[in-house]
């Protein structure tokens, strides 16, 4: 009799030692532009990766650990950014972040995410976060490369058999940073940059921009911008009557600019992610079904269009989540997991190396065009 | 058809299109100033008000474009009325400095409710009457471009009536010219103010009405728009609202050759100079007079 009870006592010891055991959560860290000008990054993110979180915990969490995030506003803003970094680091001990939204912001933090060696999964684009490899252990992102957009457009390009092509950027960051690349890899596809121009955010009108472009004889124009402004550009082109190709960078991925742009939307082309143009995606794209739960769940949820910058947020946090669920919340190897992690993301098809904190490559993008005020994928 | 012509017109009309809405935003700077001696920051915020509600009332409201232009410059006028009503009136002492950062807690406060009411991403509308451009001497116009110059020959024009023909107007311009003059001979120098910024938020929001078919209008653009509007309020010599309309067009055409003939990298850059240029020869602007600046506080 004495031996049972202490047996069940022992056993009930064990199970609510085991109970709790099971109960410590796993604390992951997000840095988004909740608020401020990248707020139409942040916002997207933010509602993502809530909606994932709840439904990781609605089905019994990871492996038995419940996902618990904290989330913090970054504004877009570097310091503020930092700040955040630090309190995710010190005060919730987090074992893993996802974000920041903007280049800059992630630029910010790596210097503290580095020493305190916690994987570090940003949504932002520039490549040159993740160089040199050697610094930049910690640091992954999901975003796909601008290299590559321009890699899709230009091949497009040689593909029709154009040779003298115009550039016409916005002067915002992503703009001169897509600038530079355009005048750099023109030459190894062949392509001659006759007109290289710029408009700032708050231009009405790019009409001498683009006379000069058109007295240049450039047979397509791409214009390579993330500000509303961008949409100028083809009303200006169809004004002018003018007929050539025009290309626009990923940042045209917003359907709000097509409708501002009208008639003159209609033809342009541009690589983008392909949860724009999900509906006509080929039945066996291996990205469909993800692509097709991710915007269903996401309209659903929060009554606004789903964006590819939420994607980069679903991606991040997806691969962190794959890294708990193999590795547990240690931050090395969780490091260690995601430097050959394989996923299927809204992005494209991740294979990470260890040479290769993105692990995405130029078919991350498909050729895009706008037909009947709507996203489809390129025929040709 | 000669090509080189048709260019030339092609850039003259894009660098006035672009010098009517500096001229707009300015002339808004302008009647502030002469009413209260300060530079209204929440200006550009009038702009914003403007472009936004009209794309309310046009995209969701369906209203057609006139009654909706109306609806939008009362309504904005009205915020400019309570404005100064709540915030510039009951101040007891008012002195620059004071009044400055009071526009610029005023305009923090409107972005705020901006966000709030129309969301972060930027919002559009149809052109008033279509995007089908229409050739003139072998450059092409678009409608809108017709719009924005023909409202701002009204709006210049009733401006010149008011101020010369009117007792309101001239009333303002009295105390303007010396406030305490006018306070002497009768004129409520406060309901001037009250009127001032009634006008200026008026003409803010005309400016927003008609630019926003053409750049889109988000909450945060204020700054942005406000910017140029000043610089060319300052060119022209500050209070002096034709100086004004005449500086905004000089830029405006500046800015299209410097894109048209040199580069649009250096557009900006070019018409920033020309503005030092301008300060460092004329430091009271074209058109404004040394004597009177030298009599401003600010």
């Amino acid at each position: 009799m004495k031996t049972k009870t202490l047996i069940l006592t022992n056993l009930m010891i064990f199970l609510i030692c085991s109970m709790l055991y099971a109960a410590e959560p796993y604390r992951v860290g997000c840095m988004h532009a909740i608020t401020g000008k990248a707020s139409w990054l942040g916002e997207p993110q933010r509602n993502t990766v809530k909606m994932i979180a709840d439904e990781i915990n609605a089905a019994g969490g990871i492996n038995g650990h419940k996902l618990e995030l904290f989330i913090e506003d970054t504004q877009g803003n570097n310091t503020r950014a930092v700040n955040a970094a630090k309190k995710l680091i010190k005060k919730h001990r987090v074992c893993a972040i996802v974000g920041p939204s903007r280049s800059g912001t992630s630029k910010a933090v790596i210097a503290d995410v580095q020493r305190a060696k916690l994987p570090l999964v940003s949504c932002a684009a520039a490549e040159s976060m993740l160089q040199p490899i050697k610094d930049r252990q910690w640091i992954f992102k999901t975003a796909q490369n601008d290299s590559d957009a321009i890699r899709r457009i230009y091949e497009h390009a040689v593909k029709k058999g154009y040779q003298k092509i115009g550039v016409i950027t916005g002067t915002t960051g992503f703009g001169a940073a897509g600038r530079k690349l355009l005048n750099a890899m023109a030459k190894d596809y062949g392509l001659e940059v006759v007109a290289d121009e710029t408009y700032s955010p708050s231009d009405t009108d790019m009409t001498a921009q683009l006379i000069k472009i058109k007295n240049a004889k450039a047979q397509a124009l791409v214009n390579w911008s993330i500000v509303p402004a961008q949409s100028i550009v083809p009303q200006n082109m169809q004004q002018l009557k003018m007929k050539i190709t025009l290309y626009q960078s990923h940042g045209f991925g917003n359907i709000k600019y097509v409708k501002a742009a009208g008639s003159a939307a209609e033809g342009i082309i541009f690589p983008g992610g392909r949860l724009l143009a999900v509906d006509t995606l080929s039945k066996d794209d291996p990205q469909r079904d993800l692509l097709l739960k991710y915007k269903k769940d996401y309209e659903a949820k929060f009554k606004e269009s789903v964006s590819t910058f939420g994607g980069h947020a679903y991606d991040a946090l997806k691969l962190v989540i794959q890294a708990l669920k193999n590795v547990g919340d240690d931050p090395a190897k969780i490091r260690a997991y995601l430097e050959t992690a394989r996923m299927t993301g809204t992005g494209g098809i991740f294979k990470l190396a260890p040479a290769d904190h993105n692990g995405l490559d130029k078919n991350a993008f498909e050729m895009l065009t706008v037909k009947n005020g709507k996203f489809v994928v390129l025929e040709d | 058809m000669d090509s080189q012509l048709s260019d030339l017109i092609q850039f003259i009309i894009m660098g006035v299109q672009r010098g009517c809405i500096y001229a707009l935003v300015a002339m808004g700077f302008n009647i502030i100033y002469n009413a209260t001696g300060v530079i209204n920051f929440a200006q550009g915020e009038f702009v914003v008000l403007g472009g936004l509600l009209m794309v309310t009332l046009t995209m969701t409201a369906k209203l057609s474009i006139i009654p909706a232009f109306f609806i939008t410059t009362m309504v904005v006028t009205m915020v400019g009325v309570l404005m100064e009503r709540f915030t510039i009136n009951p101040v007891k002492n008012p002195s620059v400095l004071r009044l400055i950062i009071i526009t610029i807690a005023v305009s923090i406060l409107i972005k705020g409710v901006a966000m709030c009411i129309w969301g972060k991403g930027s919002l559009y509308m149809h052109h008033f009457s279509g995007t089908q451009s229409f050739n003139f001497l072998g450059a092409s116009i678009l409608p809108q471009t017709l719009w924005i110059i023909a409202i701002l020959i009204v709006i210049v024009a009733s401006f010149v009536f008011f101020f010369n023909y009117t007792m309101t107007g001239k009333c303002m311009q009295a105390c303007s010219i010396n406030r305490d003059a006018a306070r002497l001979a009768g004129i409520n120098d406060r309901r001037m103010v009250m009127l001032a910024f009634a006008l200026s938020a008026g003409i803010g929001a005309i400016a927003g009405i008609i630019i926003t078919p053409i750049i889109q209008m988000d909450y945060a653009r204020g700054a942005l728009l406000g910017l140029k509007g000043f610089g060319v309020a300052v060119v022209g010599g500050l209070g002096n609202s034709m100086g004004a309309v005449a500086a905004g067009i000089i830029l405006g055409l500046i800015e299209a050759m410097a894109a048209g003939y040199l580069s649009s990298h250096y557009m900006d850059a070019i018409a920033l100079m020309i503005l030092l240029v301008v300060l460092f020869i004329r430091p009271s602007g074209i058109f404004g007079s040394s004597e009177a600046a030298r009599l401003k506080d600010f």
